[in-house]
């Protein structure tokens, strides 16, 4: 994947935040732009990352894997992350989710067919007060229920 | 059933933090200014910064991430003339289970966190700041990074902030989801660009802390209080709380209430009083049990309802006040499966340093696993309590301690529960092959 001198630059921007000699500071936000846009962190991101910030691609690659938020795997154009911590669970969340994965045909972490969305399971999105809560690449839905979880998906496709 | 609080009640409660969450776009710089914004700024610049740490001490306030280390003491631990450079963490990765009070701060009120930073950054002699937020926040970051610009442009921040010839930079990092990036010194590795794993602390970041120079961490809220204590003086803010816990706290109701929210509250509030503020229990639902501060502090019963929240008294009564994140369970719910979910987390969440959080969650879910789809053994039970002793107290970080809270209470107030499930008096909740949640 061919990166634009844009998102260069966008990086080069990033990595100016942090103070001489520490650009590897840089490495989780140039994450999050490479994977906004290949859709998940490739070897062709990792190499942009490991490149610009003089490391190698096997540090970036053992950085990524640790984080939750970097997938391995292609992505849909929508993450549906449902959070089935104890206290969403408790309020309904984890039929939230036996619900939309029954719908889609997918369980978590799994893409449907049509390559729409993809399908999670999260922890505790710190909204409790809200719960059950649900995001849509990362907007946050609250008090979702099975209806209108499906309701929102439904309008994804 | 749904009743209006008693004015005594009612009276409770205190909206410090919270004050501004109800004028409409107090996030504006222009709004925040109109309501006392940026005052205490230029009210702290007027004094040495060596005085602004001896007044946080005086003024009593204590961590709000949950540890209630003394504000003013920390900051004071920051060797000064040392030549080299200091910096501010401000941990915004709230991700403890039940925790959601700093995401709705900062997306409310953004401005009282800048100005926090900008007295904290002047007392301890920072020029750099780092807010380090959960990744999932993408709003509470891009809310942020708007307030660092607007207050940039404004003269709060940059160069020669407002003439007084120190220098200000406020950089907003995004996390990118592990909660155990929370944990002070495993942020500091996330921050330098490595996988979140804990440091040995001592040294703490106060003498070796990012980039291994004096560093202070505060919570969001420890510092979005700042402001309001430097205009109100510290012994109004001691005046607020009760004895050893200075000040108001955001208490955050979540579950089986009718209102479920953010109150807040002067420290010693107890939970009945919080629950009449919330309207009252759900409808046809008994409280059985509680956290007072999140899934890492032991859960509490209906006959604590009473126990004054506040760091001493919780304490007391075998808990931890933690972040007051009060969720709320009733009779409906079942506190073995509770802790079951908790402990799924935790597994899934350990950053795999160390044998006994790494192995001891892995085992503690399948235990409990085998409790709750109908074929445990009373064995069990001696296991899961020798998997916590191996865990409290010897894990590297306070994940691991962490995780046996809801295990060991649960254990100690509702062993009958587990007995049911393990005697096949209670119809089993899972299905033996049923992997729910685990991922
Ligand atoms: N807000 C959240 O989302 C979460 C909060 N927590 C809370 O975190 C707490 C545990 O955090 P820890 O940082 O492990 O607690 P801790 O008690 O070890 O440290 C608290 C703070 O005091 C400082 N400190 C302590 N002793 C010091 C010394 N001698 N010199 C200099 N500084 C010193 C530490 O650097 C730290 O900033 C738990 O009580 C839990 O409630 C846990 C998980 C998530
Ligand atoms: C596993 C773990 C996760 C933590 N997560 C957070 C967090 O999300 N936010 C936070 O402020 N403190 C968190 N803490 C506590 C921090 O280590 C530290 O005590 C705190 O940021 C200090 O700030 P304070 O003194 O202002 O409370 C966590 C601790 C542990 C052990
Ligand atoms: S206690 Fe758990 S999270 Fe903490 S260092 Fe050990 S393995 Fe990592
Ligand atoms: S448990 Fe779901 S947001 Fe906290």
């Amino acid at each position: 994947m061919a990166y634009s001198e844009e998102l260069r630059e966008q990086a080069r921007q990033i990595m100016a935040r942090y103070p001489e000699g520490r650009q590897r500071s840089a490495l989780l936000p140039m994450l999050h732009l490479v994977q906004s846009h290949d859709g998940y962190v490739t070897p062709e991101g990792i190499a942009l990352c490991a490149e610009m910030i003089g490391i190698t691609k096997a540090q970036v690659a053992a950085v990524s894997t640790f984080y939750t938020m970097y997938k391995r795997e292609p992505t849909g154009d929508f993450l549906v992350s449902v959070c089935t911590n104890t206290m969403c669970d408790v309020m309904g969340g984890q039929r939230v989710y036996d619900t939309l994965k029954e719908y889609l045909g997918v369980d978590h972490d799994e893409t449907t067919a049509d390559g729409k969305i993809t399908l999670e399971h999260a922890e505790c999105l710190a909204a409790c007060d809200y719960a059950p809560v649900m995001t849509v690449n990362y907007e946050f839905y609250d008090r979702v229920t099975p209806d209108s979880a499906l309701g929102t998906v439904e309008a994804l496709q | 059933m749904a009743s209006a609080p008693s004015a005594e009640v009612l009276s409770k409660l205190t909206p410090v933090l919270t004050k501004r969450w109800l004028s409409p776009e107090a996030w504006k710089i222009d709004v925040y200014e109109q309501l006392d914004g940026y005052a205490a700024l230029r009210k702290a610049v007027e004094y040495h910064p060596d005085e602004i740490i001896a007044f946080m001490k005086e003024s009593g306030h204590r961590g709000r991430g949950g540890a209630g280390f003394p504000v003013g003491m920390k900051w004071a631990f920051i060797p000064q003339n040392d030549g080299k450079p200091h910096y501010l963490v401000v941990n915004a990765d709230e991700g403890e289970p039940g925790t959601c009070k700093d995401l709705p701060l900062m997306m409310n009120d953004p401005h009282s966190l800048i100005e926090g930073i900008i007295i904290a950054c002047y007392a301890v002699r920072a020029e750099r700041a780092y807010v380090y937020v959960r990744g999932e926040a993408v709003h509470a970051a891009r809310r942020l990074r708007n307030a660092v610009e607007e207050a940039r442009a404004k003269g709060y921040l940059g160069r020669n902030v407002l003439g007084r010839g120190f220098d200000l930079d406020v950089v907003i990092h995004s996390g990118a989801g592990a909660y155990i990036c929370g944990e002070e010194t495993a942020l500091l590795d996330s921050l330098e660009g490595f996988r979140g794993q804990p440091r040995l602390r001592p040294p703490f970041p106060a003498t070796h802390g990012l980039y291994a120079s004096p560093t202070v961490i505060n919570n969001v809220g420890s510092i979005a209080s700042v402001p309001h204590i430097v205009l109100g003086g510290a012994d109004w803010w001691k005046s607020l709380g009760s004895e050893n816990a200075a000040g108001t706290m955001i208490y955050s109701l979540s579950g089986r209430v009718k209102n479920p929210g953010q109150y807040e509250c002067g420290m010693g509030i107890t939970l009945n009083e919080l629950l009449e503020l919330a309207g009252g229990m759900a409808d046809g639902h008994n409280l059985r049990f509680w956290t007072p501060g999140g899934s890492s502090t032991p859960m509490l019963t209906a006959e604590h309802a009473d126990v004054p929240l506040d760091f001493d008294s919780i304490a007391k009564a075998g808990s931890i006040l933690g972040t007051t994140a009060m969720m709320i369970f009733s009779d409906q719910d079942c506190p073995v499966y509770a802790s079951y979910r908790w402990i799924v987390f935790y597994a899934h969440e350990s950053c795999g340093k160390c044998t006994p959080c790494r192995e001891g969650n892995y085992w503690m879910t399948r235990v409990y696993r085998r409790i709750l789809s109908g074929r445990g053994t009373h064995e069990d039970l001696d296991t899961l309590l020798d998997a916590c002793d191996n865990l409290l107290g010897r894990s590297f970080c306070g994940l691991g301690d962490g995780a046996t809270s809801c295990v060991t209470s649960s254990l100690k107030y509702f062993k009958q529960d587990y007995l049911d499930y393990i005697e096949g008096r209670r119809k089993p909740l899972l299905n033996a092959a049923d992997l729910v949640g685990a991922h």
